[in-house]
């Protein structure tokens, strides 16, 4: 059974139709990316995936072992994170809350799990700093810890290298695939970048006032919507 | 001085307001540093005018002040967090709003009432003779809860306060947190507003959150930090005004900015 099914899914803000007929199905270790121009309904995917907001027809089932509020979810920065004073360890454990259940306070082994995704991600030096102190680049990373704390199977990803520079994106996309393949986590990212969300997925779900394509990479490159709007985007360079 | 001190503990009056007072300042300033932190600041100042004006009306029906005070103003902070959601009403056009509205009931009543006094000058300004013996009882339980509940919800708050979206998606339910944080505000504003005064009780919350971000660098260290000036601030405060018969409030909020502007002078030449 797949991780996540989507059948026929629409979602409308008061009355207006975002976005309609959904239709695809996410398998264990892909690695899908969501494209599309702005407006086109990725966030309003994302939110439904993460069961923050409800289609208004059609459903997603979630299959496979994954639980629901236990998908790991990276999501923009708040202009209220970004001088928040706590330390990166306080930050990547409230990752664990939601395998807290109803005691009070953290327990040793969520405590080792969160430094062990701070090793994988390569900032176990970053443990006691303060997060505002942080760079942009870092404190992605130390949100993306978070995330993996919060869920083992499934990362969602939006926008993960907004507001980054060249070499920080690359450096978050190299972490982002290590993740997808050593680790085998199913990771859906949301992305306006279409040149390289072809580099690094498997899988491609083009949306556009519906869906316009949704399938393997390889696909989507040969395809007419994959070959006008990557023409389009490699003749702008 | 330490003799001073002491002479000031002999005042039972005095020793009332400091134990309650104590402990009203070590709630505003932990929850404080989320409502900083979550740009709710103002929540504070509107919820203090809300409970002046249910304080007015509990006076002019002869019922008990707090047992009326606390669930009007809990009922408002409820109101208040579900405009600020809606996006009809901004959130500190909402703020404002309740804020202007709830004094002018207040006034309205105290003058159709008793006319106006200086009983109106001890709810704006504050005054520590204000409390009863079972308003003092009422106090000391409602505060010791209100520590116990946000101790045991620490982690939580902590998500909520960094992160909404994510909390809700991994399964915190913001809105149940974020209630909890209103309702524990609003009850330590009716519980600390007779001492401070309904003008000068938000200074209590925002103060010593502030002044501990100035200095630490963990969210815990903030929050201990908030509780320890907040604390010492309230006992110089009081122990200032009775030496030199100063208002209570306003010395206390004097000594909060001291502090402030202390730490705030500590961490510019920090960062040179």
């Amino acid at each position: 059974m797949s991780l996540i099914n989507c059948k026929n899914v629409s979602f409308s803000y008061e009355g207006r139709t975002v976005i309609s007929n959904l239709n695809f199905e996410v398998e264990k270790g892909q690695f899908v990316c969501i494209i599309g121009e702005n407006g086109a309904g990725k966030s309003t995917l994302i939110k439904g995936i993460l069961q923050l907001k409800n289609p208004s027809s059609g459903s997603i089932f979630l299959g496979d072992g994954l639980k629901e509020k236990q998908i790991g979810y990276l999501s923009q920065q708040t202009i209220v994170q970004r001088d928040f004073p706590a330390s990166v360890f306080e930050v990547v454990l409230s990752g664990r809350l939601n395998n807290q259940g109803f005691l009070p306070f953290y327990k040793k082994s969520d405590k080792d799990y969160a430094k062990k995704q701070l090793e994988f991600l390569e900032i176990g030096d970053l443990k006691n700093r303060c997060y505002r102190e942080l760079s942009g680049g870092q404190q992605q990373r130390v949100l993306l810890a978070r995330a993996l704390c919060a869920g083992r199977k499934l990362l969602v990803l939006d926008e993960p290298v907004t507001g980054l520079d060249p070499v920080m994106s690359a450096e978050m996309y190299r972490l982002i695939e290590k993740l997808n393949k050593k680790e085998d986590r199913t990771i859906i990212m949301v992305s306006h970048d279409i040149k390289e969300a072809v580099v690094y997925a498997t899988h491609i779900l083009h949306l556009g006032k519906g869906q316009l394509f949704y399938g393997l990479k390889d696909d989507y490159i040969k395809s007419e919507v994959g070959k006008f709007f990557l023409g389009g985007r490699m003749n702008d360079t | 001085m330490i003799h001073n001190f002491l002479q000031m503990l002999s005042y039972p009056f005095l020793i009332n307001a400091l134990i309650v007072g104590i402990l009203v300042s070590l709630c505003a300033s932990l929850l404080g540093v989320s409502l900083v932190l979550k740009r709710y600041s103002m929540i504070g100042n509107s919820l203090s005018h809300v409970g002046f004006a249910a304080l007015a009306v509990a006076y002019a029906m002869n019922a008990a002040p707090l047992t009326l005070a606390i669930p009007v103003c809990v009922i408002a902070a409820f109101l208040l967090l579900r405009m600020k959601e809606s996006s009809k009403l901004k959130g500190d056009a909402a703020t404002a709003l309740l804020c202007s509205g709830a004094l002018a009931v207040g006034v309205m009543t105290i003058s159709i009432t008793s006319g106006m006094n200086t009983d109106v000058c001890n709810y704006m300004f504050g005054s520590i003779l204000a409390m009863s013996e079972s308003d003092v009882r009422l106090s000391i339980i409602l505060s010791i809860g209100v520590l116990v509940l946000y101790v045991i919800f620490y982690n939580k708050i902590f998500a909520v306060t960094f992160d909404e979206t994510f909390a809700k998606a991994t399964g915190t339910s913001s809105n149940l947190y974020n209630m909890l944080i209103a309702l524990l505000t609003a009850v330590t504003v009716v519980l600390g507003m007779r001492i401070m005064g309904t003008l000068l009780i938000s200074s209590l919350i925002i103060f010593p959150s502030l002044s501990a971000m100035r200095i630490c660098k963990r969210f815990f260290t903030v929050v201990i930090c908030s509780a320890i000036f907040s604390i010492i601030c309230f006992v110089a405060g009081i122990y200032f005004s009775f030496l030199y018969s100063t208002p209570t409030g306003a010395s206390i909020v004097i000594a909060d900015i001291i502090l402030f502007f202390i730490l705030a002078g500590f961490e510019k030449i920090k960062e040179r």
